[in-house]
């Protein structure tokens, strides 16, 4: 029963969706890419879209709502954005493979209960809770403490990048960071369990023991809830996807999808 | 999680055959589900039974999905201007939600592209037999059924294949459901039935009368209203016209936050007839009849033109009618009128000419099944019916519980076998339930289920068959 999903359906607003797909139509999956808080759907179109496609996936990534090119929305909720991506995904032509990067994991997760995925890869998920909370002070107060007021959570290069990025790429990722919503934010301190997902989707989750945002001991726990290991790549920061290896993870996420059957 | 028809069309040549009941050839389908019908029951019985793991063969009469709301199709009730009456978040399957730029009431195009869009994005229509018509289906050993098919119109060979389960989604908005008066074969007038109306220009100029204030009826009147010379409409009883805002908001919408709360029915009706009397007002004085019931007891109407067209002298209500005679239909109150075209919204009744009506407990032939949940069947526990259920709200999401319920069931059934038991009792104990007010017991409230009544008994039947 959702009657109060029903009786209060999300307000539309209009989202920024990027794509690349392939040449040739090669009858796999679709990928949504759904970004963390702050970024938009340019942070996966800097690298990983172009390369999926290379690849024969079709490839998308959208901006939560408040985020990148998609409408302003301050008073965003999580079921907000877990709604712009179920809106994108359903809009795909094929069933779609969700991968969420960061707080973006968390929205997938959420999504998941919404919307039957052929699967779902979650990248450096942020899952919320105290820990993580913890961490984020610990090595970056200056950034982190005003986002438990409601203010601006504000992420530092070292906490993105690997000193192998060169600086002046890490300053131009940072200065395009946006902001989550207020409420969006909150509900992360509250570690919101996600319904489980509909159709037992296979889940892949991957990271770097080195990210400052996402220690190694989240990786596993969010890895085992789903029943599996996770995937490292060591020496990355937070954002794999820009970092100076982008690469790596993207193709082991291809390679994951062209093994499982979901890839085909 | 795959099975042999996976992939391309199902092939029943290419599995093993033996013989049925008559020494009939029966190709045996081994695990695979039988679903009858593509409308949007049986799109999201093939869907859902293939993300639990099982092959499904789907056959379906016409040639493209969407059942009802395929205009193209030869028993389609749509009619040009047909737009929802439940809102999106109530009518969409609840894993795929319709656009956010729709409208809150989309038109019947938009919903027939949903239809083929959710069977694309599934891959759903590999699995469909297009043209194909179901003529019989007959119990088999170990609890397995034969389903007979043929081609539709009747030409080719008959086939028979051998299912582990069947659903039957054939929709029961089709086969008209004619009132008998005194004198009609003698009435001069054109008369049709709504399932052949589609657009207004039948009516053009004409005087109509329509029979009926069902939610088509209305429609139907609110058409001929501006269409037609003159238009008569005859309710046998008073009803209520909800109008599909208020507040500014689709009406189910607002309704279901108090159901969310859990406010109870007494109190929702008291604050029902409320709003009416403020937006709508006192339907006597439109010389409508008072209703005789009180709102939530009978099938809502959601129009909000059909009071504003009375108000213009659009439309003339008028009682029953008492019987027809060449050139003039006399009313319950002795009054005569002269329509030139009679439309009859008066419904329809549902149809299972494939099926022995023994098998579901209807062996006095009354068209009545005897269901628990609307959709299980007392002694068959591989046999279930999607979509056959009038709720007060969109029928999609239920269908889509029905047939999640059932392919679990099937699960249960392999793994779980006590279980699958259990609930077979509870079908046999509770066939006939109903889920709704307290309902009149015409045929045309058969089905009638609220939906919020209804979906906590399917998530009962849920928990009870997985409980841990
Ligand atoms: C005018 C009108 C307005 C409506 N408005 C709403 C609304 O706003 N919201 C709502 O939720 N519902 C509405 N309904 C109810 C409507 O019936 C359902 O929405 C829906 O169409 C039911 O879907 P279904 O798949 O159960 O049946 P159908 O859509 O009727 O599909 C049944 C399918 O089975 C096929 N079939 C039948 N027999 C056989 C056979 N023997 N062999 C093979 N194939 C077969 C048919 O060709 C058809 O494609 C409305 C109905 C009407 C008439």
């Amino acid at each position: 029963m959702r009657g109060r999903e029903w009786s209060r359906p999300v307000r539309p607003a209009r989202r920024e969706v990027l794509s690349a797909v392939p040449q040739l139509e090669e009858g796999r999956p679709p990928l949504l890419f759904v970004p963390g808080f702050g970024h938009g759907a340019w942070a996966f179109a800097e690298h990983w879209l172009g390369h999926a496609a290379s690849r024969g996936f079709p490839a998308y990534a959208v901006s939560l709502r408040g985020h990148g090119g998609s409408e302003p929305a301050p008073e965003a909720t999580l079921r907000a954005y877990a709604h712009d991506v179920v809106q994108v995904a359903a809009g795909l032509p094929r069933q779609a493979v969700l991968v969420g990067h960061g707080a973006g994991a968390l929205v997938v997760a959420h999504a998941l209960a919404r919307y039957p995925a052929r699967g779902a890869v979650l990248v450096a998920p942020v899952f919320g809770g105290w820990g993580v909370l913890g961490a984020a002070l610990r090595r970056n107060p200056a950034g982190t403490l005003p986002a438990v007021f409601g203010g601006p959570l504000r992420l530092s290069r070292g906490q993105l990048f690997s000193r192998e990025l060169p600086d002046e790429e890490a300053r131009r990722y940072v200065g395009r960071l946006g902001r989550a919503g207020r409420r969006a934010q909150w509900a992360l301190l509250g570690e919101p369990e996600a319904e489980p997902a509909v159709g037992a989707p296979p889940v892949l989750v991957l990271g770097s023991p080195d990210d400052r945002v996402v220690p190694a001991s989240t990786l596993t726990r969010v890895a085992r809830r789903y029943g599996s290991a996770p995937l490292l790549f060591p020496g990355m920061g937070h954002d794999v996807m820009l970092d100076a290896r982008w690469a790596e993870p993207i193709d082991a996420i291809l390679d994951w999808l062209e093994k499982e059957p979901a890839g085909h | 999680m795959s099975t042999s028809t996976d992939h391309g069309r199902p092939d029943p040549e290419a599995t093993s055959s033996g013989l049925g009941s008559d020494d009939r050839p029966v190709s045996d389908r081994g695990d695979t589900v039988c679903v009858i019908g593509a409308g949007a029951s049986g799109l999201t019985a093939i869907k859902n039974l293939r993300e639990h793991g099982f092959g499904v063969d789907c056959y379906e009469r016409e040639t493209g999905v969407g059942g009802a709301w395929n205009w193209r199709h030869d028993r389609s009730p749509v009619y040009a201007s047909t737009h929802l009456i439940s809102s999106k978040p109530f009518t969409q399957f609840p894993d795929f939600p319709m656009p956010d730029s729709w409208p809150d009431y989309p038109h019947h195009s938009q919903l027939l592209s949903y239809f083929e869009r959710y069977a694309d994005h599934f891959d759903l229509r590999s699995h469909i037999w297009f043209g194909t018509e179901v003529i019989r289906v007959e119990p088999a050993e170990g609890e397995r059924w034969d389903v007979t098919t043929r081609s539709t119109g009747g030409y080719g060979p008959e086939r028979t294949s051998r299912y582990a389960a069947v659903v039957i989604a054939n929709g029961h908005n089709w086969s008209p459901k004619l009132p008998r008066y005194e004198g009609l074969e003698q009435f001069r007038g054109e008369i049709m039935h709504a399932s052949s109306y589609k657009d207004p220009a039948q009516l053009r100029g004409k005087r109509v009368l329509v029979v009926g204030a069902g939610n088509t009826g209305c429609d139907i009147a609110v058409e001929a209203a501006q269409q037609a010379s003159r238009c008569w409409h005859s309710t046998r009883r008073g009803y209520w016209y909800a109008p599909k805002y208020v507040l500014g908001r689709p009406a189910d919408q607002v309704n279901d936050s108090l159901l969310a709360l859990r406010v109870p029915l007494r109190l929702r009706q008291w604050l029902y007839h409320w709003t009416l009397r403020l937006t709508v007002g006192d339907l006597t004085r439109f010389g409508l009849p008072k209703p005789d019931h009180r709102v939530y007891e009978t099938h809502p109407i959601a129009n909000s033109q059909l009071v504003y067209y009375v108000g213009h002298g659009g439309i003339g209500p008028v009682p029953d009618v008492a019987r027809f005679h060449p050139y003039a239909v006399e009313l319950a109150d002795g009054r005569e009128i002269d329509p030139e075209v009679v439309v009859f919204a008066t419904g329809y009744l549902p149809r299972f000419e494939f099926l022995d009506a023994s098998v579901f407990g209807d062996s006095a032939g009354a068209g009545r099944p005897g269901l628990w949940l609307n959709a299980f069947t007392p002694g068959h526990p591989t046999l279930a019916v999607a979509g056959l259920v009038q709720p007060d709200s969109g029928l999609f999401t239920l269908s889509h519980w029905q047939t999640v319920l059932f392919a679990r069931l099937l699960q249960a059934r392999r793994d779980r076998p006590e279980r699958a038991a259990a609930f077979g009792q509870r079908v046999r104990e509770r066939a006939g339930e109903r889920y709704s007010g307290p309902v009149k017991e015409s045929s045309r409230h058969w089905f009638e289920v609220g939906h919020a009544d209804y979906l906590r008994a399917v998530e009962r039947a849920l928990v009870e068959l997985e409980g841990k």
